[in-house]
């Protein structure tokens, strides 16, 4: 297992070069001078930009250029965002928790639906439980979730006004950030009534971002099990007398969960893209809205760390799912 | 020898419809997707109005409103235009970014891939990682930002899409060609003097396309619904174009007012996308025995 992991992380070295590669290369090749374009509109003396040029190294060899951009890219200094003027790491973290409670949210929301959904469906095969819940899947995975989000917002939060339509919180509360996820400040403020305005701003997001995540995770669970239920042990289970519930319930589903463990794994870059469409649509505060904004103001700096950092936070996850994986499936573990 | 192995065998289409018509939500798809095309390409014929004619007097106007140009059947939007006619229109959009985005990034993808799987080595650890970093961003956010960098419009769009579509050809057929490249036909196919490039793409692809076939169904609805999701960010195509993401990005802002600005484009994608989809889970009961019957 230790060796599994460490040519795991093996890996994972030239990828993280070749995705700061990508970020490095991103500055260089918009259009424009970067100098010029960090002075904006109001232009700048051939002194300055003489200075400024040699300042950010854009004076020297590509190739040192690189070399420096990786040394701070690994102590940690991933640039200055131009438009708050902030580092990018605390700017990123700062927001990073917002995401992560949608994305937490959005995972159980699927999971908690999703696995019974396909449980049920495999076991009931070609019952109209199952016909109804393979096509809703079906609809769910085909659906575009920026109108998924318009059509929730018009019907729950316009003509039932049962949900807000944007941010976390409603802005009468303020109470001290703790650990940056709202539904747990919310609930250490001790305010009446915040944990509940903090969920019911969750509720459509959650919905939203969950929509597709939900019908993988049932159209996985379903097949899994398919699979599962026709194996030997089942039958043998069966045979002994258990009642059917045990056997799905503790025989066959542990099972069929291994593959759909690595689904939602693999979920979580599908996340990410769906963040930046929900918390745009919702006015979330989180790395999704933050990139998209730093995309529309040009803050290219911001761009390229969040690059780096969002693409280090998806290599480190699939590392998890396919340590976990390793760890259910010896055959993984010792394959080359 | 090999141009034989290479051409359809008869019967193999008829087998391949006898599971793929078991299927009725791919048959259905299929006729969806026809209809669709049939739409996309006549549509001067179906549309009852050019799609960028405003009529002044009919802003916003819910459907089955007449007009005094005629009848609005699933009404009109901020400014004036026919949504029905303006959805005709960018049906041709949805199904153009799709098939340019699939032959670009299966093209691409194939040939790559071919060339990891066949002569290994360093190629194809190069390529590899090359695919993994690709992988390692958020398709869109990868998307958005090379179109940030190309500039927005609809041909970056595609561009960007082709690219992040890319790396799962490349892995689907790298692995098709491991599992082949060893066979007894092939090494045949080489004895008898076949070069490397006869090897790979006569004798080899031929028996690599099941999976490359559905995959190329999957991201056919992929495209769409990135281009979409790019052209409702201000990022895809620019208006006054009427691409079924951009027209929501429009509407954005009378989600109150006006629901049917809102819902009948995004019933257009999903339509779209749910047809291709059905279709493509026929495909791969027909084509993928391992798949088959579960």
């Amino acid at each position: 297992m230790f060796g599994f992991i460490l040519r795991r992380l093996g890996l994972l070295i030239p990828t993280f070069i070749g995705v700061s590669l990508v970020a490095f290369f991103f500055i260089r090749l918009l259009p424009g001078d970067p100098v010029l374009l960090m002075a904006g509109e109001r232009g700048i003396s051939p002194a300055r930009y003489a200075e400024l040029m040699s300042r950010f190294g854009f004076d020297l060899p590509l190739w040192r250029q690189f070399l420096s951009y990786f040394n701070s890219l690994l102590h940690g200094d991933f640039g200055t965002s131009i438009s708050t003027k902030k580092p990018i790491f605390t700017e990123f973290f700062t927001l990073f928790p917002a995401t992560l409670e949608l994305s937490f949210c959005a995972v159980i929301f699927a999971v908690v639906l999703g696995v019974p959904a396909g449980v049920i469906a495999a076991v009931k095969r070609n019952s109209w439980f199952d016909h109804t819940a393979m096509a809703t899947a079906l609809v769910g995975y085909s659906m575009p979730i920026f109108w998924w989000a318009l059509l929730l917002i018009i019907v729950f939060s316009g003509m039932l006004g049962w949900t807000p339509v944007s941010g976390r919180i409603s802005l009468t509360f303020f109470f001290p950030k703790v650990t940056g996820f709202m539904l747990i400040d919310s609930l250490l403020s001790g305010k009446a009534g915040a944990f509940r305005s903090a969920a019911s701003h969750l509720i459509l997001p959650t919905i939203v971002l969950g929509t597709i995540p939900l019908a993988v995770i049932a159209r996985q669970t379903r097949s899994a099990m398919l699979e599962v239920l026709g194996e030997d042990y089942i039958r043998t289970a069966k045979a002994k007398g258990l009642s059917p519930f045990r056997v799905v319930a503790v025989h066959a589903l542990r099972n069929a969960l291994i593959p759909v463990i690595t689904t939602i794994g693999l979920q979580i870059g599908v996340l990410m893209a769906g963040a930046i469409l929900t918390e745009t649509i919702f006015s979330w505060p989180g790395i999704g809205k933050w990139m998209v904004d730093s995309i529309f103001r040009r803050d290219y700096p911001a761009v390229q760390g969040g690059l780096v950092l969002i693409a280090l936070i998806v290599m480190a996850v699939n590392l998890v799912v396919d340590m976990l994986y390793g760890l259910v499936n010896p055959k993984i573990r010792h394959q080359r | 020898m090999t141009a034989v192995s290479a051409s359809v065998r008869p019967g193999r289409l008829k087998e391949f419809w006898r599971y793929f018509s078991e299927n009725h939500g791919a048959v259905a798809g299929l006729v969806l997707f026809v209809a669709l095309v049939i739409v996309a390409v006549a549509a001067p014929v179906f549309a009852p109005f050019d799609p960028d004619q405003q009529f002044r007097d009919a802003l916003l106007m819910p459907p089955l409103t007449r007009g005094s140009e005629g009848l609005f059947l699933i009404g009109t939007d901020a400014l004036g235009r026919d949504i029905l006619s303006r959805l005709i229109f960018g049906a041709r959009f949805s199904l153009f970014i799709g098939v340019v985005v699939v032959s670009v990034s299966l093209i691409g993808g194939v040939i790559i891939g071919m060339f990891a799987g066949f002569f290994r080595g360093w190629i194809d650890t190069v390529i590899m990682r090359v695919m993994d970093i690709i992988l390692a961003f958020p398709s869109l956010l990868l998307a958005l930002t090379l179109v940030a960098i190309l500039g927005p419009g609809l041909t970056n769009a595609m561009i960007a899409i082709a690219i992040v579509a890319q790396p799962h050809y490349v892995r689907l057929t790298r692995a098709a060609v491991l599992t082949e490249r060893n066979r007894d036909y092939v090494t045949a196919a080489r004895v008898s003097g076949a070069g490397p490039l006869w090897l790979m793409f006569v004798t080899i692809l031929p028996n690599c396309m099941a999976p490359l076939i559905v995959q190329a169904a999957l991201s056919f609805s992929g495209a769409i619904l990135d281009a979409a999701a790019l052209g409702f960010l201000g990022m895809g195509a620019q208006p006054p174009t009427p691409e079924w993401g951009t027209m929501l990005a429009e509407a954005r802002e009378f989600i109150t007012r006006a629901w049917w600005v809102v819902t009948f484009p995004g019933l257009a994608i999903l339509i779209t996308v749910l047809a291709i989809n059905l279709m493509g889970d026929g495909l791969r009961d027909a084509l993928d025995p391992k798949l088959k019957r579960s």
